[in-house]
């Protein structure tokens, strides 16, 4: 809809899908927390999930348990670094929020379609790493210093994967830019039929699961949690971390994994787009919902992973990073570019 | 009278030593793997003295649970000690009670009649199946599976449930006297039994196949906690752990006869590895072959008397008695010194898991840190057990 | 459309779908408080005293292993049976509390009592806020005598009269 009845300058525009972004996060944080982690992981348990509170089906209990953290006292370990310690849930928070400029929900729906998107999202979306080493050094504790340290070799490790997936696609569509992506996906043809246009996911299968699996291990979940999953020991990097700060953690770790599942659907799945429905009129109010769902069952796909396989330790961690997935994602982008240039 | 061996009269220090928050420095690390935790199975405080990743030197400080049980049977007549003895391994209690009526019936020279042996035999088996479901799920939370323990609880209710149907305690059934049961079964007992057999064989196949086949639980537990069978037998280590390490010895065929087991077709499982995937296998296969029994013992119930002749007060004549017999957690023993009174003069309590765990410093020497948890899990030792 | 491979894992796709599987088949919660299990009749809840069966023997309060049981009485006279016949003494019970803060719900007391007066009941939903509101008189247990279910039938093959 660029001819909006109001004319409105672009600072207003920008500050008003600033504002929508802001609201996502937590908001997606909350979908997904509550979807997945509280009601899907109890059906899997043969139990039911919250139930009470909020009458339906304990719609509201991660809304009561962000009240809940808010209002806490705020704890700070004596010997820490008062202001790294405060920075680096933010840190963390920051670079979600980051990720969301490309994303698009629709075909004028983004706050910023950059030409380099997918490098910039990935670029941006590891700057979370220095948050957690913010976390662990600034918390004066051994144990979250050594969980820190661990938490970024994996999320460093798999950070290669992720890329080398994401390569395939790129040259497949010919171009970096998420919208022109979404672009390709919507008017491709599958060896000649475009019924459904193309989307990505059946041509690079291989790098849709590698994508899936640095994904998992770049949001330390099962079976990559082993840095969050040292509270079996001690506690991760966000021991000393409580109320509010936590808060951030908590939102940060699922408003990523909203974020990465909407790169998913959107470089693989075909993001906003409807494949009978090119009225962009049409697009700008399906698109969201069409992109909410795709989220959804990349999600699900996710955190299925999470809540049926026990952890890896740290070096087969590892060893499934450098001498699987890589030698996998680098076959995937030769295959990608031979059988691109010879069709 | 002088003891002749050198007690290390500083090795407290090194143990009150275990502090969280000193400084970073390269040498070795002290963690405390405290009383209370979430992966050691109740109040075990493990301090493991740590170089980087590998564990150093590991020792295991029992007590906290320790209850004086021991003492206290001095001062119970034996109904009241069986509900004591029920509380040591409080997740297969009835087994904990058979060792000790055995043991009294032998002195007294009266045995129970085949209908109470019959009954007895099933619900140990069932509280063998009970505690083995709780294993087969609680081993997959070890290594960081969220989904099977709930399984595992979920389907132990059902044998919960008839145990509390015969008995009337869940957990705690109190129910062996002297001569042979407290009560008979309820109506409909049996055929109930026969479907949870069939929800329990169900139970094992889905665990078998969330846990034991995933490759991720091969990869954490093979090749981890190996014990030699020389090793396992010289610490004292017993039940499916030496069993998972390829010695052929169940107290249920091997030992002196008790029960019903005599006349029961039953295969003992042995696996030759002895990592902690060899001992979840026998473990699960154990159940199996529970419910096997518990469904060959159904059919062969014969009908009569649920209790001998006994007097109204109960009088156990003098004399010493040692019963061991195989419980779900190992071997457990009783040495029953009777003088003649209503209650025992001194019983004395051979748990299993006492010796299961003494076996951790020297298993838990060189390995990973994740795989002391696994460790710890594998080998299935309950405080209760531990500490008395 | 490239082949799939066959997957080398199959235990890890195995244990995917036995968790979908048991995501669909529905919960096994029992939404306590709004619903309710009922125990089974030998489920040990709570004790219940019939105090006109109770002759202070005492019996239960020596055999309790916890000594949780309080029992106080005192003897009265009662006129003959007959003509000029000795008086008759009765014992008459004036507190007989269980304190449940101790009780380790074993049943002895219910089982050595000789006359009868003590019976088990399912009755689990008594708790309190202060552990001291655990002691029981003995006319709340025997307002708990209503709770108490008939004797079972025993299962086939069971000899019935026989202790």
């Amino acid at each position: 809809m660029t001819e909006l009845a109001l004319d409105v300058g672009w600072g207003t525009i920008l500050a008003i899908k600033t504002v929508v972004v802001l609201a996502i996060i937590p908001l997606g944080a909350i979908i997904l927390g509550y979807t997945f982690l509280l009601k899907m992981m109890a059906h899997m348990q043969s139990r039911l999930g919250p139930m009470d509170p909020g009458g339906f089906h304990g719609w509201f209990q991660l809304f009561g348990d962000g009240i809940k953290f808010i209002q806490k006292e705020d704890v700070m370990p004596a010997k820490s670094d008062r202001r790294i310690f405060a920075i680096a849930p933010a840190v963390v928070v920051i670079s979600t929020f980051l990720v969301f400029l490309v994303l698009p929900t629709g075909p004028d729906l983004v706050v910023s379609d950059l030409d380099v998107g997918v490098f910039y999202a990935l670029a941006v979306s590891s700057l979370s790493v220095v948050g957690v080493l913010m976390a662990g050094w600034a918390s004066a504790n051994k144990f979250a210093l050594l969980g820190a340290l661990r938490a970024a070799a994996q999320l460093i490790a798999y950070e290669l994967p992720l890329l080398l997936a994401v390569v395939g696609v790129v040259v497949m569509a010919g171009t970096m830019s998420l919208q022109g992506i979404v672009e390709q996906q919507q008017n491709g043809a599958i060896f000649g039929w475009d019924g459904i246009g193309n989307p990505f996911v059946f041509a690079q299968i291989i790098g849709f699961v590698l994508f899936l699996v640095a994904a998992q291990a770049e949001l330390t979940q099962t079976p990559f949690d082993m840095p969050v999953a040292e509270s079996e020991l001690v506690a991760g990097y966000m021991v000393e971390y409580t109320g509010f700060r936590f808060l951030f953690f908590f939102i940060g770790e699922f408003g990523t994994a909203f974020a990465f599942a909407a790169l998913a659907a959107t470089l693989f799945l075909g993001g906003w787009a409807i494949p009978f429905v090119t009225d962009p009129g049409w697009s700008n109010v399906l698109g969201p919902i069409v992109l909410i769902t795709k989220i959804m069952l990349v999600a699900f796909l996710m955190f299925w992973v999470r809540f049926t396989y026990p952890r890896l330790r740290e070096d087969q961690l590892q060893a499934v990073a450098w001498k699987f997935l890589i030698p996998i994602g680098l076959a995937n982008i030769l295959i990608t570019g031979a059988l691109k240039v010879a069709f | 009278m002088s003891v002749d061996f050198a007690v290390d009269r500083q090795a407290w220090r090194h143990l009150a030593d275990a502090q969280v928050n000193v400084e970073l420095d390269t040498g070795d690390m002290i963690l405390n793997l405290g009383p209370q935790h979430p992966a050691t199975h109740g109040t075990l405080r493990l301090v493991v003295r740590l170089d980087g990743e590998r564990v150093v030197s590991a020792d295991p400080v029992i007590g906290y649970m320790h209850r004086g049980y021991e003492k206290l049977t001095e001062f119970r007549t034996y109904p009241q000690v069986t509900t004591l003895i029920n509380r040591i391994d409080w997740l297969s209690s009835f087994a904990n009670e058979v060792p000790f009526m055995h043991g009294a019936e032998l002195l007294m020279g009266i045995e129970a009649p085949p209908r109470a042996q019959y009954i007895r035999t099933i619900l140990t088996e069932l509280s063998r199946i009970a505690t083995f479901m709780l294993f087969l799920g609680e081993m997959g939370l070890q290594v960081g599976a969220l989904t099977p323990p709930f399984y595992g609880f979920r389907d132990r209710e059902h044998v919960l449930n008839l145990i509390e149907a015969a008995t009337g305690g869940r957990f705690h059934p109190n129910f062996n006297r002297i001569g042979g049961l407290k009560d008979d079964l309820p109506w409909g007992w049996v055929n109930e039994c026969r479907n949870t057999m069939k929800v329990v064989f169900d139970a094992c196949n889905i665990l078998e196949e969330l846990v034991a086949e995933n490759e991720i639980f091969g990869a954490r537990t093979r090749s981890i906690g190996i014990i030699p069978p020389e090793v396992g037998t010289g610490y004292g280590v017993s039940g499916s752990n030496l069993r998972a390490s390829g010695v052929d010895w169940d107290l249920r065929r091997d030992g002196k006869p008790y029960l019903v087991y005599p006349e029961l077709d039953f295969k003992v499982w042995t696996h030759p590895d002895g990592d902690s995937y060899a001992r979840y296998w026998v473990r699960l296969q154990e159940t199996r072959e529970a419910a096997r029994m518990v469904v060959q013992m159904l059919d062969r119930i014969p009908t009569g008397p649920i209790m001998a002749k006994v007097p109204r007060i109960i009088k156990v004549p003098e004399g010493e008695v040692w019963v061991e017999t195989e419980n779900p957690l190992g071997q457990m023993a009783y040495y029953v010194i009777s003088k003649g009174a209503t209650g025992p003069f001194r019983v004395k309590i051979r748990s299993a898991s006492f010796s299961n765990v003494s076996i951790l410093p020297w298993l838990l020497r060189g390995v990973y840190v994740p795989d002391v948890i696994t460790i710890l899990g594998s080998l299935y030792f309950i405080l209760g057990d531990i500490d008395r | 459309m490239p082949k799939l491979p066959k997957p080398k894992a199959p235990g890890l796709i195995g244990g995917l779908g036995v968790t979908f599987k048991t995501m669909l088949k529905g919960a096994v919660t029992v939404q306590y408080p709004h619903e309710r299990e009922d125990p089974p009749t030998r489920a040990r809840g709570v004790i219940a005293l019939k105090e006109e069966n109770c002759t202070v023997c005492m019996l239960c309060a020596r055999q309790c292993p916890d000594w949780c049981i309080y029992i106080e009485g005192h003897k009265e006279k009662r006129p003959p049976r007959r003509e000029g016949g000795r008086e008759r003494t009765v014992s008459l019970l004036d507190r007989f509390d269980i304190d449940y803060a101790l009780c380790m719900y074993c049943g002895i007391c219910v089982e050595v009592c000789p006359f009868d007066a003590l019976f088990w009941s399912p009755e689990y939903e008594y708790s309190e806020s202060n552990i001291a509101d655990l002691l029981h008189d003995k006319e709340k247990l025997g307002e708990w005598m209503e709770t108490v279910p008939e004797p079972e039938p025993l299962e086939v093959g069971a000899e019935t009269g026989k202790k």
